[in-house]
């Protein structure tokens, strides 16, 4: 018993145990989430998903993942063992770090680095490396389509979507993701959506650059986690699957739990950027450890909400059309909002 | 329009737009869903609806006309004349059965749902019901062979139809050669006048067989 | 001793340069609306050349009509030619036939044949709209527009009892009379699908995205598209205002009032994919609006009192044509012995309209390729016979 005991209370035990809950939280809301996207999409077309497995298909999440177990691992004759085996975990990998730094809650964040959203920023760019080595390895022209235009995009959607996250970074004066979403406590008034906790004529200012670094890093977000109207490397229509073509089985359900956790993650930043992280809206009711977990993790579900009401509205926008909108339109009004946010902090 | 003005009425148009097409999409997301949920709710087949053909052999006559009126040849029919003899009964819409259908077959697989098989029928014995479940694991099974003779019956019906020919077919022969015998002797009754013909004598022609 | 690679040929026998890289679109792909193989010569993303393999799903329909014992029995077979607008396709058949033979039909069969042949030009558009917008990536417009296309072939249903493929009109006629209900049920049909074309214009075709990826792509100009013999939408797309209901009347299309679509270059340039597909979403309302004025007036008789007992032409031959969804559907029907049809050649307008497709594709992207089929809106049942 005693063994036992000092076996959990090892800090490597307990930092390895911490580190896992991320994990089982993405698991189960990977479900939830699938489930929803399926009836969401399913009753903006008038039809009703899945019905069969349990009340109203709830269980089907469960048979589907089931399914992705049982299945045969193909790898093609004429792939490359290593890079394709390697890629998936990789993807998922840059998307997991990522996850270190997240505020669930006011008692819980992963590790409360003075770092936090630029270590986040470098993790989650280990995501292109993993895809490039899929659609190489994959030894499939269409599958190398879909990985360069997939790597184009995300290297290029990173730079509005920084130098968003540097707006917001001048006006909270911090990168600790904690710290971030202390500063917007206090009810819906101090959210940096609306202007932030600062005197009002500052607050005025602030809100429009507000609202369109939100937009912008909105955007980003998007493109970065290859939704639609940005879905262009898994645009079915043209190249079956992109660069998730050959994949089938485990290895294609991890990279289907990294787009998961990716949108999650990138919803979790909007929100604790921009709309007070896991602070609740009516100030001191209905806060403290417990209820802002619920808070933000409610928060983030209305913004996969938003960005699965995105997807299933709009039609996908072309290559280069996708370059034009990152380099001409998103990235010179960010540069705007910068320099104006950062002439009203100094004021 | 200068290119200025054209870039921000470009992006003031895509939001625009996306904002309309999201307020469509919601609207549809909360109104009732248009679909059923198949086999627990089946949908109401109208009256003239096409499906599964299905045949009442005992008003068939044997006319063949669905089987000529049928573009890809799906329905099989073996007919043999029945003796006037026989009695094949009545259709139930009244008219006399005279031919044996001895096979009656409709390959269900190849058949193309057209309809052209039921226009033609006197007696509209062919009929498309509402039946669209008719799924077999083995496709000989989609052969549906209607006819109800069976194979003793065919026979029997075989032999009567050989009975009959062969006796109509004796009966020829005799006629012909009682005709051939009187016109011999009629020859030769002038070449001998005087001595009467007691070799021949004529026959009473036979009544024709009665019609039943 | 030095080797040399043998360059790359494509099936057409021309050689690439060394950054041409050939790319097979099909016959197995999600947006090729069929069987339809494309070989694609690239340079990195852009088209050099666009080589059509067609014959994936010939089944020999012309050559099985030569062996019917009955021009009656054509008709099933004409049907799934183009197996998504089958009224269509009887229509051009029946009209040639009666032009060989010399039938006149009854009014009332003129009347029931117009509204069926425009309740089948609106469906037929629907499958098109719906398919290219997910084409784009616009997922949800696909199913709006089956939910309309499900009450059209309900009405379908209720008066022939089939729902895709009809057998309807025969030659002299057709085989059924509408049922009573069925004029009721038109008119609540076209005042529900108003709402949703309207809904759907404002999803898709005015979507800035949408516009975007589909404007000033896939050029047809105006002598390119009368050159190539195209017909229907793609012709009208590219500002001919030509349509046979009006200019080779076959029926009594004269007696209502509508108006032919023509392409204007509205958000780009004349004859650009959007023109095309604006074309066809504009032709629903007119045909709503011809709908509408027929059940209005069908004047009565008897349906079945022209078709002949018994159909032997006279030796000669016929060519008949009607304004299809795709363009213009006609049937050249040879006749020799008072019989069997000798020949029928069918002109399928989605083949005519595919030819183009080297033309206009040329410098465009592939992504750009995927919205030009789409806007040309074939069916490889038409294209391949």
């Amino acid at each position: 018993m005693e063994n036992l005991i000092a076996f959990f209370s090892d800090p490597i035990v307990t930092t390895v145990l911490l580190a896992l809950i991320p994990l089982v939280f993405i698991l189960v809301y990977a479900l939830v989430t699938l489930y929803g996207e399926m009836k969401i999409a399913a009753h903006i077309q008038n039809r009703l998903a899945y019905m069969e497995t349990g009340w109203h298909g709830v269980l089907q999440p469960i048979a589907d993942m089931l399914k992705l177990l049982q299945k045969e691992d193909i790898i093609p004759e004429s792939a490359n063992k290593f890079l394709f085996i390697l890629a998936p975990y990789l993807v998922f990998m840059g998307t997991y770090a990522s996850f270190a730094v997240i505020p669930f809650s006011s008692g819980f964040i992963g590790s409360n680095i003075d770092l936090g959203i630029f270590y986040l920023i470098a993790a989650s760019s280990l995501v292109v490396v993993g895809l490039l080595m899929s659609g190489w390895a994959s030894n499939n022209k269409w599958s190398l389509f879909g990985a360069l235009r997939s790597a184009a995009q995300i290297v290029s959607y990173e730079i509005p979507g920084v130098l968003a996250i540097l707006g917001v970074v001048m006006v909270l004066g911090t990168m600790n993701m904690q710290t971030m979403s202390q500063l917007q406590d206090g009810g819906i008034q101090n959210w940096l959506i609306f202007g932030g906790n600062f005197p009002l004529a500052q607050k005025l200012a602030l809100l429009p650059f507000m609202v369109i670094l939100f937009v912008i890093y909105l955007l980003s977000s998007m493109a970065e986690v290859n939704r639609t109207p940005f879905d262009l490397p898994e645009a079915e229509s043209e190249l079956v699957q992109g660069y998730n073509t050959e994949y089938s089985g485990m290895k294609f359900a991890i990279f289907y739990l990294a787009e998961y956790a990716n949108l999650f993650l990138v919803s979790a930043v909007v929100v604790v950027m921009f709309f007070g992280g896991w602070s609740s809206p009516f100030g001191s009711f209905m806060s403290g450890t417990v209820w802002s977990a619920f808070w933000f993790i409610a928060k983030g579900m209305f913004f996969v909400f938003l960005n699965i009401w995105l997807r299933w509205t709009l039609p996908r926008l072309r290559v280069d059309q996708l370059m034009y909108v990152s380099w001409k339109v998103l990235t010179p009004f960010a540069l705007a909002c910068i320099i104006a946010v950062g002439f009203i902090m100094v004021m | 329009m200068t290119a200025f003005t054209t870039y921000f009425n470009d992006i003031y148009r895509t939001f625009n737009s996306a904002m309309i097409g999201m307020k469509v999409t919601i609207k549809q997301m909360v109104s009732p869903t248009v679909t059923l949920q198949y086999p627990r709710a089946k949908k109401q087949m109208p009256d003239r609806v096409r499906n599964r053909l299905y045949m009442n052999f005992d008003d068939c006559i044997g006319c063949e006309l669905c089987a000529k009126a049928c573009p890809v040849d799906c329905i099989e029919i073996d007919v043999m004349k029945a003796p006037p003899t026989e009695s094949l009964g009545e259709t139930s819409t009244g008219q006399k059965k005279r031919i044996y259908v001895t096979k009656f077959d409709i390959d269900i697989a190849k058949c193309c749902y057209c309809g052209l098989c039921v226009f033609p029928c006197p007696t509209e014995c062919l009929k498309m019901t509402d039946v669209y479940e008719f799924s077999e694991y083995d496709r000989t099974n989609l052969i549906y062979n209607f006819g109800t003779m069976s194979p003793v019956e065919i026979e029997t019906a075989k032999m009567k139809v050989k009975l009959y020919d062969e006796g109509q077919a004796a009966k020829k022969a005799a006629a012909a050669a009682q005709a051939a015998a009187a016109k011999a002797a009629a020859a030769a009754q002038p070449a001998a006048p005087a001595a009467p013909a007691q070799s021949a004598p004529p026959k009473n022609p036979e009544p024709p067989p009665t019609q039943q | 001793m030095i080797e040399t690679i043998a360059t790359p040929k494509t099936s057409t026998g021309k050689s690439l340069r060394t950054e041409e890289m050939i790319v097979n679109m099909g016959p197995q792909h999600p947006s090729t609306h069929g069987v339809l193989r494309l070989e694609v010569v690239l340079d990195g993303e852009i088209v050099v050349d666009v080589i059509p393999h067609l014959g994936y799903l010939h089944r020999c329909f012309e050559k099985h009509c030569e062996h019917m014992t009955s021009y009656q029995q054509v008709i099933p077979y004409v049907d799934r030619m183009d197996y998504v607008a089958a009224m269509t396709n009887e229509f051009a058949f029946v009209v040639a036939a009666e032009k060989m033979l010399k039938i006149e039909v009854p009014e009332r069969v003129h009347y029931i044949r117009i509204i069926m042949a425009e309740l089948q030009r609106i469906a037929s558009h629907l499958i098109a709209i719906g398919t290219f917008g997910i084409d784009m990536g616009a997922f949800t417009p696909f199913l709006y527009y089956f939910r309309d296309r499900e009450k059209i072939l309900e009405l379908f249903e209720m008066t022939c009892g089939a729902r895709l493929l009809y057998n309807y009109m025969w030659i002299g006629g057709l085989s059924h009379d509408i049922p009573p209900q069925f004029v009721e049920k038109t008119k609540e049909f076209c005042t529900d699908f108003k709402k949703t074309l309207k809904e759907v214009n404002d999803l898709l075709n005015y979507n800035e995205i949408f516009i975007k990826r589909t404007a000033n792509v896939g050029i047809l100009p105006k002598d390119l598209a009368v050159n190539y013999a195209c017909s229907g939408p793609m012709l009208r797309g590219s500002g001919v205002n030509f349509d046979l209901r009006r200019d080779d009347p076959y029926t009594l299309y004269n007696k209502f009032e509508w108006d032919v679509i023509v392409g204007k270059g509205e958000m780009g340039t004349v004859g650009d994919v959007w023109d095309r597909n604006i074309v066809r979403q504009r032709e629903m309302w007119e045909s709503l609006r011809i709908i509408e004025q027929a059940i209005a007036g069908i004047p009565e008789g008897d349906v079945q009192k022209a078709i002949p007992k018994r159909i032997r032409p006279v030796p000669g031959d016929a060519y008949g044509r009607i304004e299809g969804p795709r363009g213009e559907l006609g049937f050249y029907i040879v006749a020799e012995d008072n019989v069997t049809p000798y020949r029928i050649k069918a002109r399928a307008p989605a083949f005519v309209n595919l030819s183009v497709i080297n033309e206009i594709s040329k410098g465009a992207m592939l992504a750009d390729l995927v919205a030009i089929i789409g806007s040309i809106d074939i069916v490889l049942g038409e294209v391949d016979r």
